[in-house]
């Protein structure tokens, strides 16, 4: 059942949020041993939300448009009192002492956390591999990893564990998720979603955005944690547009872009079918369909591996052992200092630190943090041209359906090359969104993305909304 | 000091904006609270707290780069990175290489230009509190940190080479110190931490390149400043003239010892990775905010000077304490009023500057009417200073206190008696002073002043001494 039809059922008092959640949290306790999905259920905290809610419906008002839907939280998302790991063990006993922005919406609009959810550490990662607390398994088939590095969440709204989850997007770890498990997943522009309680990784392309079994509850719990926020210098002070008006859009005279750059040889054959599949149908609904290039987006991948591992050498210094989390006591400092973060980061966490150290080091950060800058902005000024003749574009979200576990954990620059497709809206803080779209030859889910400019989520969901009714049936479960 | 040598002064200032609240968060910002109670997610520097500009301090920020005669630009902010435990992010967010604020000068009151690079802004560290035997981090058990100053706003001035004395640089501190308490910016508090000076200190031969400089942290006030500077030339002049060289490094001033010790070397210096901090946007003033900012800034104390010069005739240099002291506006209004300039300038650096408490009351007018009175000769010099401390203590009108204490004008008939008799008394002294021994002269003073109950003014009898002799010759 959808989110959007559970709410209503809610608010109408057809069905009691207390239901709601004993149900979620029944299949949860039955499924989650498999799949691993949760790092914590918040089971007490639930009921006595879902309670409350009711209560609310039994007083006669309205407990807001995600009224008693379970919904669940990558681990990354502060929650006031509940533990928040990043998946790493540097962050060990730490309760946040508030909650995050986008928590605090979605509690405000009547919605349910039943708890936090898998990640790979600190949200560096595309398979999930990377939690300080075991992998989580994709529940189509559990010998496979859900993606990255919001895998238990996307896995969660696969395995229908909750209708509605969080997860964070810095380079594709909404997308490439969703999209090897089959469900809907979106990153908004950057700045539309306020970034305050989210456990930075790499400031400049973070963004909070939803996971649905559908693009309408995508949009609905868009609606609800976008805006404005004066606790987040860098979101946007503009009002947020309806989406779900755009839905039953269509998308007759729009102008749809196959983006060369991300097709050809990294793109399995039967990924790039499927893609061609939905660009066929959104012709076939009226789009006026072509090629196009973006030519910067070559370098997106290399610049992002500058980028993203400079900042996150900064975001991550303060886990030193002094204030919170994991100490490690050394003979001074500087040991403490080194003792505990040995200890309590990860292997890919350790080698993003090193690699952005030196990315910023002096003597080196005009050859690699500047030209990656450079190469950004001369990918926004391709993306800019692209849109001048194209309102959305398309291109696979993941180059593959769902690898095996252990398949890539030794060769990380495989592992980087599932981001390929992903990565450039990070790069450029555009919105995209990786849709259902049939299966790969294996029988397991395939994603189309749809990429739109800055601010053009309206467009972005027209087109999701189309490919979501065109699209050929799914991986079964 | 040796005469072939000349020391090059530059002075880095940190200054603690006198914000209500922090800089990117909204706790207090207060000086001597319980440790760890102003402080929030985002000072602190908690997982996924971000931080907001406080534009109070961007407003204070940009009076200290107007008063400074800056160029104020569109500026970014930057992360400089290094672990320290008193910093919660272990990053310090601070403008590198766009600063707000940009070439600007200060002038000194003998009329010296002093340059100023940039006047940047950045949040201010937590401190550090070694416990052990020491009071230094070598030799300490333990320590222990305090937050509440972590993110207080900082501006840091950055002064250009080119102070030579340690009189130049401590004039430069206290002039600075003033500027910024006249914006309001700043309390200018030394004692409380809330300025601080760090003094990059080389050694040439006049007019040859530079020398290598080295900067000296941890001084405490104006007079450690001078003392560092000395101690710190004489140390760089003796290492050349001996053959060796100066080494750039980071030095730490001893009051106690009088000495300044070395930190950490150019080679130990950290590598701090500046990058643009991506949580903020940039600082980008509206020519209006620019405009509002110039037009509520005061009159500061380089222009004080030159207007009460201007009334007292006098050079700015001259009255630097009396705008230093806040005795200008008084000052310059009694002399509007009628009093003799030189005289109400003495008076204000003497008597006035002894009770300065007193003297923010005083009536400009009454002030100008005991100047009047002395300049006058209604009044002595001694009765002239009597009357003002009556004026001051009790804001009494002049002319009523010289009136009840009988301060009038001995009239010069009976004067020239007065000192005819003085003369007459002592016929040997008189001798002496024909011949020309002028002491004699304040003996005869005396017993005129004696005779006529201090009512002579001693400088009347003088000259009739002098008028005396003069005929007599």
């Amino acid at each position: 059942m959808s989110a959007v039809s559970l709410a209503a059922d809610v608010r109408a008092g057809r069905r009691s949020a207390v239901d709601v959640i004993d149900e979620h949290l029944a299949r949860i306790e039955a499924g989650d041993g498999a799949i691993h999905a949760f790092l914590e259920v918040t089971a007490t905290a639930a009921r006595a939300r879902a309670a409350a809610v009711d209560a609310r419906v039994a007083a006669g008002e309205d407990p807001g448009p995600l009224a008693g839907v379970p919904i669940a939280l990558k681990d990354n998302l502060c929650t006031r009192g509940v533990p928040t790991t990043c998946a790493s063990r540097i962050l060990d006993g730490w309760r946040p002492p508030y909650d995050a922005t986008v928590v605090s919406r979605v509690v405000a609009a009547g919605a349910v956390p039943l708890g936090k959810t898998n990640l790979d550490e600190f949200a560096m990662g595309s398979s999930t591999e990377n939690s300080a607390f075991g992998p989580t398994r994709n529940p189509h088939d559990p010998s496979r990893v859900p993606g990255g590095s919001s895998g238990g969440s996307a896995a969660a709204v696969a395995a229908r564990f909750a209708p509605l989850a969080l997860g964070s997007d810095t380079g594709g770890s909404i997308r490439q998720p969703a999209a090897l498990c089959g469900v809907v997943g979106l990153k908004p522009t950057y700045g539309l979603v306020s970034r305050y309680g989210l456990v930075a990784f790499a400031s400049s392309l973070d963004q909070i955005g939803p996971f649905a079994a559908t693009v309408a509850d995508a949009a609905t719990l868009l609606g609800v944690i976008a805006g404005h926020d004066p606790l987040d210098s860098t979101s946007w002070d503009a009002p947020v547009p309806d989406l779900l008006g755009a839905l039953g859009r269509g998308v007759d005279g729009l102008r749809v872009g196959i983006v060369r750059e991300l097709g050809g040889e990294g793109i399995a054959p039967d990924v790039a079918a499927r893609v061609g599949q939905a660009a066929d149908a959104l012709a076939a609904a009226g789009a006026k369909v072509d090629e196009v290039s973006v030519p910067a987006a070559r370098y997106a991948l290399s610049s992002y591996y500058l980028i993203a591992p400079a900042e996150c050498s900064s975001n991550l210094a303060r886990y030193d052992g002094v204030r919170y989390g994991l100490r490690v006591p050394g003979d001074d400092i500087g040991q403490m200092y080194g003792r505990t973060r040995e200890a309590g980061f990860g292997a890919e966490v350790k080698r993003r630190i090193m690699l952005g150290t030196y990315a910023l080091s002096a003597g080196y950060y005009d050859a690699y943090y500047g030209q990656a800058q450079r190469a950004r902005t001369l990918l926004i000024r391709d993306f800019a041209a692209a849109y001048e003749s194209f309102d959305v574009l398309l291109s696979a979200t993941a180059p593959t359906t769902a690898f095996p576990l252990g398949a890539k954990t030794t060769d990380p620059l495989s592992m980087y090359l599932s981001d390929v497709c992903t990565i450039p809206s990070n790069l450029a803080g555009h919105p995209a969104a990786s849709v259902p779209f049939g299966t790969g030859d294996d029988g397991l889910p395939v994603g189309v993305q749809v990429l739109a400019p800055a601010l053009g989520e309206v467009v972005m969901f027209r087109v999701a909304a189309a490919l979501e009714a065109a699209a050929p049936p799914g991986a079964g479960r | 000091m040796s005469g072939h040598w000349e020391t090059v002064i530059g002075l880095e200032v940190h200054c603690e904006l006198r914000t209500e609240t922090k800089l990117f968060c909204g706790c207090r910002n207060a000086f001597g609270d319980e440790p760890n109670t102003n402080v929030c997610p985002v000072c602190l520097g908690l997982p996924g707290s971000l931080p907001v500009l406080n534009r109070r301090a961007v407003d204070y920020a940009m009076r200290i780069g107007q008063a400074l005669h800056c160029d104020i630009r569109r500026s970014i902010f930057h992360r400089k990175n290094y672990f320290y435990p008193d910093m919660p992010k272990d990053y310090q967010v601070t403008q590198y290489d766009e600063p707000l604020n940009v070439d600007g000068w200060l002038e000194l009151p003998d009329g010296t230009r002093v340059g100023i690079e940039r006047a940047h802004m950045e949040e201010d560290t937590g401190k550090t509190q070694h416990v052990g035997v020491s009071g230094r981090i070598h030799g300490a058990d333990h320590s222990l940190v305090d937050y509440n100053r972590a993110g207080v706003p900082l501006v840091e001035i950055v002064g250009r080479p080119d102070l030579r004395t340690p009189d130049d640089a401590r004039a430069y501190v206290t002039e600075l110190r003033a500027i910024l308490v006249a914006t309001g910016a700043s309390d200018g508090k030394m004692e409380e931490g809330s300025l601080r000076v760090d003094a990059n200190v080389s050694v040439r031969r006049p007019g040859g390149p530079f020398g290598t400089r080295c900067e000296i942290k941890n001084l405490n006030s104006v007079r450690s400043l001078g003392r560092a500077i000395d101690y710190e030339t004489r140390r760089q002049i003796d290492l050349l003239e001996s053959g060796g060289r100066v080494v750039q490094e980071t030095r730490h001033w001893n009051e106690d010892e009088g000495r300044t010790t070395s930190m950490r070397s150019k080679e130990e210096a950290y590598d701090y990775r500046y990058f643009p901090e991506p949580d903020l946007v940039p600082i980008d003033p509206s020519e209006e905010w620019k405009a509002a900012v110039r037009s509520a800034l005061p009159v500061l104390p380089a222009e004080r000077r030159r207007r009460l010069a201007a009334a007292g005739g006098t050079t700015p240099g001259d009255v630097a304490l009396l705008v230093e002291l806040d005795l200008d506006e008084l000052v310059t209004a009694a002399i509007a009023a009628g009093a003799e300039p030189r005289l109400a300038i003495n008076r204000a650096g003497n008597e006035l500057a002894g009770d300065l408490e007193a003297a923010r009351h005083l009536d400009p007018a009454r002030f100008a009417t005991v100047c009047r009175m002395e300049a006058d000769g209604r009044l002595t010099a001694t009765q002239a200073k009597q009357v003002l401390a009556e004026v001051l203590a009790s804001g009494a009108d002049p002319e009523a206190v010289a009136e009840t204490r009988g301060f009038r004008p001995i009239e010069s008939g009976a004067l020239d008696i007065a000192v005819a008799d003085a003369i007459a008394a002592d016929p040997e002294g008189w001798a002496r002073y024909l011949a020309g021994e002028d002491k004699v002269a304040g003996a005869f003073v005396g017993k005129v002043m004696k005779a006529t109950g201090g009512k002579a003014d001693g400088k009347a009898v003088t000259a009739i001494l002098q008028a005396r002799r003069s005929s007599a010759g």
